[in-house]
């Protein structure tokens, strides 16, 4: 037996790479618990985007001048970087987008537009994200399908035994969250492609929450396209990544039409360009795949294992205060989770919550979390969400904690 | 912690506890239903107005702290009053929300709804308070179109 036994993380180091940590907010040390919304930057992101843009910049693909070539190339090693960091054999299948969204809108419009009929079935999740209900709606809306729901259980977990008697011959399409955005659930992702595989169906994952979290295999998770934003990986915002096998691609028409997408332009017939070209039409986001390029150094610069030890300590101490508390509800109980918590406190509104925890520095999300039908699944209209980096101390986890008490104290006191 | 204490002031949390005329009147001429999607509050505004005048007013909903305690004060003013002075009073109920902090409150006719000058400090908590005072202009105008802050 192997026993992996990575350094600990030193979070005291780590945090001194986001500068954002040397503010205060109203008055305060930053708690940033919003870390599924959206992450900080570490310094290195930063100089990433600011050398391009101060010693390397030039478009790409179109200058025969060295600028030009150099940023290509950098661009193109961006690429290559993100396919072995998601375990993607092929650079082309990896597609820059602006991030999950466009990701799942392109997947959903150009494979939809291609392959849906009237009578089809595609099945996504309760628990899913708007922007992995809303394209898929468009999708089936136009072509007359049918879009079905696995449906979420009580502690907050797909259920399986739905998903397999969902899965049928019509269906033609799965669109799962890999790691629910709300309550933190991690999806047996691998199960349910394989019972989507039993039918040759091809799979959507949507990791934009899995990716800052752990490795990312695309290959062992056996799904056909797999979507990520890089700001939920402390990259930039404006820049993501959809992943797809080739075959599918080369199958599906382009999304935008361009430069930079196409072979050749007559009035009489446009050929386009091979992947992932074909698919990133325009001057695409440069600067932000340099970013993310180094976000990605960053992050596997300190170890997955190590990141993944802090996380779990940091969610077991937090799960434990939280419980401690009279009159709050932790929303969802999943037994594989991200450290990602939504919590409400009986008589006191979310947004409340999140005032008075702001007043005292702590960022926190108060609202649906753009997953409204699992607000409504829960019976809630909104949730407290507090979501935990790497970056985050125990520290931040017991302010968290003593925020919460103050807010029983302001509304009940 | 300042700020906090001036957004969440005892009239406020006292309102937001026990919400007045939080009740369907027997005689409603208008009604107008009202919700802010970002934060899931609802609330329904009932007017009962005659020859000019809101003989009466109340209201039924959830939403946070601010929002209800909002519309309660807000049903608490307005009783009574001429719809004349209710448009007046919005009017200057929105000047006080969105005026520069570093300008001081307006009084004008407020009285007690003074206390939501606090709200500024927090500018995406405004639709919170302002709410409720959406909702009574589309039941004045008995517009059926549901209010949305969005």
């Amino acid at each position: 037996m192997i026993v992996r036994t990575a350094a600990p993380l030193d979070v005291v180091r780590v945090r001194r790479d986001f500068p954002i940590f040397e503010r205060t907010v109203r008055g305060k040390r930053l708690v940033y618990l919003d870390n599924a919304n959206s992450t900080q930057k570490p310094r290195a992101v930063l100089e990433a985007e600011r050398s391009f843009y101060e010693r390397g910049y030039a478009n790409i693909h179109r200058g025969v001048y060295l600028l030009s070539q150099e940023a290509t190339e950098a661009y193109d090693r961006a690429r290559a970087r993100v396919a072995g960091f998601i375990g993607a054999k092929n650079p082309a299948e990896v597609v820059f987008v602006r991030g999950t969204t466009e990701g799942i809108n392109l997947v959903a419009s150009s494979w939809g537009r291609s392959h849906l009929a009237a009578g089809d079935e595609v099945v996504v999740s309760e628990m899913e994200h708007h922007s992995g209900i809303v394209p898929w709606q468009l999708a089936c809306a136009a072509a007359g399908a049918r879009l079905r729901v696995i449906p979420v259980t009580d502690a907050g977990e797909l259920d399986l035994d739905a998903a397999s008697a969902m899965i049928t011959p019509k269906t033609k399409f799965v669109s799962l969250i890999h790691v629910s955005n709300a309550m933190g659930t991690i999806n047996p992702v691998r199960e349910v492609v394989d019972l989507a595989k039993r039918h040759g169906i091809p799979v959507l994952l949507d990791g934009a929450q899995a990716i800052s979290h752990g490795p990312i295999d695309v290959e062992a998770l056996g799904c056909d396209f797999y979507v990520f934003s890089g700001h939920k990986l402390f990259a930039p915002t404006g820049i993501g990544v959809l992943w797809g096998r080739a075959a599918l691609l080369d199958a599906m028409p382009p999304y935008q039409g361009g430069g930079n997408m196409i072979h050749t332009v007559t009035f009489e017939k446009t050929t386009y360009a091979p992947l992932p070209f074909k698919f990133e039409a325009g001057t695409v986001n440069i600067a932000g795949a340099l970013g993310l390029h180094a976000a990605i150094d960053y992050v596997e610069g300190l170890s997955w294992d190590a990141i993944a030890a802090h996380e779990r300590t940091l969610l077991a101490r937090a799960l434990d205060r939280l419980a401690a508390i009279p009159g709050l509800t932790l929303q969802g109980k999943p037994a594989h989770r991200a450290p990602v918590i939504s919590l409400t406190v009986e008589g006191i509104h979310p947004h409340d919550i999140g005032t008075v925890l702001d007043a005292e520095g702590i960022a926190v999300r108060a609202g649906h979390h753009c997953a409204q039908p699992l607000m409504a699944r829960f019976g809630v209209p909104a949730t407290v969400r507090a979501s935990l980096s790497f970056y985050n101390t125990l520290e931040d986890v017991d302010a968290l904690g003593t925020g919460i008490e103050r807010s029983i104290e302001v509304f009940r006191g | 912690m300042s700020d906090l204490r001036d957004l969440y002031q005892e009239v406020i949390l006292d309102h937001s506890k026990r919400p007045r005329n939080f009740r369907k009147p027997e005689t409603v001429t208008g009604e107008a239903h009202g919700r802010n999607p970002l934060c899931g509050d609802t609330l329904t505004v009932f007017v009962d107005v005659k020859d000019g005048t809101i003989k009466d007013i109340a209201w039924e909903g959830h939403g946070c702290a601010i929002s209800t305690a909002s519309a309660s004060m807000m049903t608490e003013s307005l009783k009574g009053k001429t719809l004349a002075e209710g448009n007046n009073l919005f009017e200057w109920f929105h000047r006080l929300l969105t005026a520069p902090p570093d300008l001081g409150a307006p009084a004008g006719p407020l009285g007690k709804l003074a206390v939501f000058s606090g709200v500024r400090e927090f500018p995406v908590r405004v639709k919170c308070a302002t709410l409720a005072w959406h909702t009574l202009r589309a039941a004045l105008d008995r517009d059926a179109r549901p209010v949305s802050t969005e």
